[in-house]
């Protein structure tokens, strides 16, 4: 609750980044990161440029790159298994450290971690500067079906909801001496997961009824937020463009 | 010289409802409204309350006997105007307020009334204005106190101007202050109001008229101060009187501020 009335993961500013149009933000990071995942992995200096432009961004927005950062690890659960690549694949070694490993693994390893760093990166600034409804917006804007984005829109309302009902629940288990520690002792746990699971379903009946009782007939109406102009579609451009550049010229084999 | 009497805010006679279990939680439930009346709705859990307030907008379909808002019969074909003249606040807040801030939830309704625009903002500040929480229009909903979330949650329906207020359990959850502020945003709302509580001082504080209700019909009806110091008729509906608390004295302070 101490957010106040942001989300967690924005961060309030008045930057140039700040001020432009949802969809603009939201293509311009779509496209950046498209670029960013079809570059070869052999492009170790288009990772370079990718990252440079990224860093240019978010200097731009005024966040912390410390900020960025300590947000883009989430990633590391999820490369872990990279790090193993170098040793397992096979075909040509190379010495790293006194370690001979596989040339192509150690290419392809370091292509996945670039990737997935600069790609969480760009999903952080795009939320630090952006606050999550106007992303629902931007996404609306950019023709994703309004079904996905009003499931979005409530999963991320409910979310915290669920997340209390899930804590109480715990602390009801707790309070009763509940304190596992082997597996045997899962039950409860796979069970409060299907009651939470049915009260939701029940939540989810309520809302829809308080929705129906104030004339709901099947359309959210959309935030009134400012559309992007030719102008900022504009000085977006130049962000999917180096990606996509840089992928270009490492395939052309610069 | 007769004046044309206008047609009650409430109007049920003979409704019946019986759940796809086969619950029967309606049983001839007969009770009229008039305007700017403000009635207690008690009587103990499972006794039909609900059930009762969920067909006065057509969130249950009538089964059994007749329903009109204003006259206007409570069927399909007029579902969008019979929402709009009934505004129902639910019990938990968490399931009234859904949108991502304040000014979006109070829009809501009105939105879906086909305002637009400058129209539809006056109409949030308006609404926010009279349950005194202008100052919230720009947080989420679910960052508020149980007390600012009760007074939004009213909100989202006053900006539709509605004909009645249905408040279902509105001070549950609510520490004494919030409940103080409610009662206070409460009885300076010229409106219809329909209370459903089980917090008998509040609805002394608010209503006029009490009724209630018992097995799915309504089994007493008259004056708040009378039915709250009728003891065996409360007893003999599993309500009850905070310690100490005397109806009579609470009317009487009541009436002299």
């Amino acid at each position: 609750m101490a957010a106040g009335h942001a989300h967690a993961l924005y961060v309030h500013g008045h930057s140039p980044v700040h001020r432009l149009a949802p969809e603009v933000k939201v293509a311009a990071a779509f496209l950046f990161v498209i670029g960013v995942a079809l570059t070869p992995n052999e492009g170790t200096w288009a990772f370079a440029v990718d990252a440079l432009a990224l860093v240019v961004v978010v200097r731009l927005a005024e966040l912390p790159l410390r900020f960025v950062a300590s947000r883009a690890l989430v990633v590391l659960p999820f490369v872990v298994f990279a790090v193993f690549i170098p040793f397992i694949a096979s075909g040509d070694r190379v010495e790293v450290l006194g370690v001979a490993v596989s040339a192509e693994g150690l290419a392809a390893a370091r292509a996945i971690i670039a990737k997935s760093v600069i790609g969480a990166s760009t999903t952080v600034v795009l939320a630090g500067t952006t606050e999550t409804p106007a992303v629902m917006a931007g996404l609306a804007r950019l023709r994703v079906p309004a079904v996905l984005t009003t499931i979005a829109t409530f999963m991320i309302r409910y979310l915290e909801v669920l997340t209390g009902e899930l804590g109480r629940m715990r602390t009801a288990m707790t309070a009763r001496g509940y304190d596992p520690r082997w597996l045997w002792q899962v039950k409860p746990i796979a069970s409060s997961a299907g009651a939470l699971f049915v009260r939701s379903y029940e939540r989810g009946e309520r809302v829809h009824a308080a929705m129906l009782a104030r004339g709901f007939t099947g359309e959210m109406p959309a935030p009134s937020l400012r559309h992007g102009d030719a102008r900022q579609w504009l000085a977006v451009l130049w962000l999917p463009a180096v990606s996509m550049a840089a992928t270009v010229g490492t395939v052309a084999g610069l | 010289m007769t004046v044309p009497t206008p047609a009650p805010v409430i109007d049920l006679d003979g409704v019946g409802f019986t759940y796809p279990d086969g619950h029967r939680a309606l049983d001839g439930f007969t009770l009229t409204v008039g305007a700017g009346e403000s009635v207690a709705v008690l009587g103990p859990n499972g006794s039909g309350k609900t059930t009762f307030a969920l067909h006065l907008n057509g969130i249950h379909e009538l089964q059994e006997g007749r329903a009109a808002i204003s006259g206007l019969p409570i069927a399909d074909g007029h579902l969008p105007e019979i929402r709009r003249r009934v505004g129902m606040v639910f019990q938990d807040t968490d399931d009234q307020l859904f949108m991502p801030s304040v000014r979006e939830d109070v829009a809501f309704g009105p939105h879906n009334l086909g305002l637009r625009d400058g129209e539809l903002d006056a109409r949030v500040v308006e609404a926010l204005e009279m349950v005194g929480a202008s100052g919230l229009i720009d947080r989420a909903p679910h960052h508020l106190s149980g007390g600012e979330r009760r007074r939004v949650a009213l909100a989202t329906v006053l900006s539709m101007r509605p004909d009645v207020l249905v408040l279902d359990e509105p001070t549950s959850g609510l520490d004494p202050a919030g409940r103080r502020e409610l009662a206070g945003v409460l009885a300076t709302l010229p409106i219809t109001k329909l209370l459903i509580t089980h917090d008998l001082p509040f609805a002394l504080e608010l209503c006029d008229r009490a009724i209630i209700v018992s097995g799915g019909r309504v089994v007493a009806d008259g004056s708040c101060v009378d039915i709250l110091a009728d003891e065996p008729l409360l007893h003999a509906h599993r309500l009850e009187l905070p310690l100490g608390f005397d109806p009579r004295a609470g009317w009487a302070a009541r009436r002299t501020p």
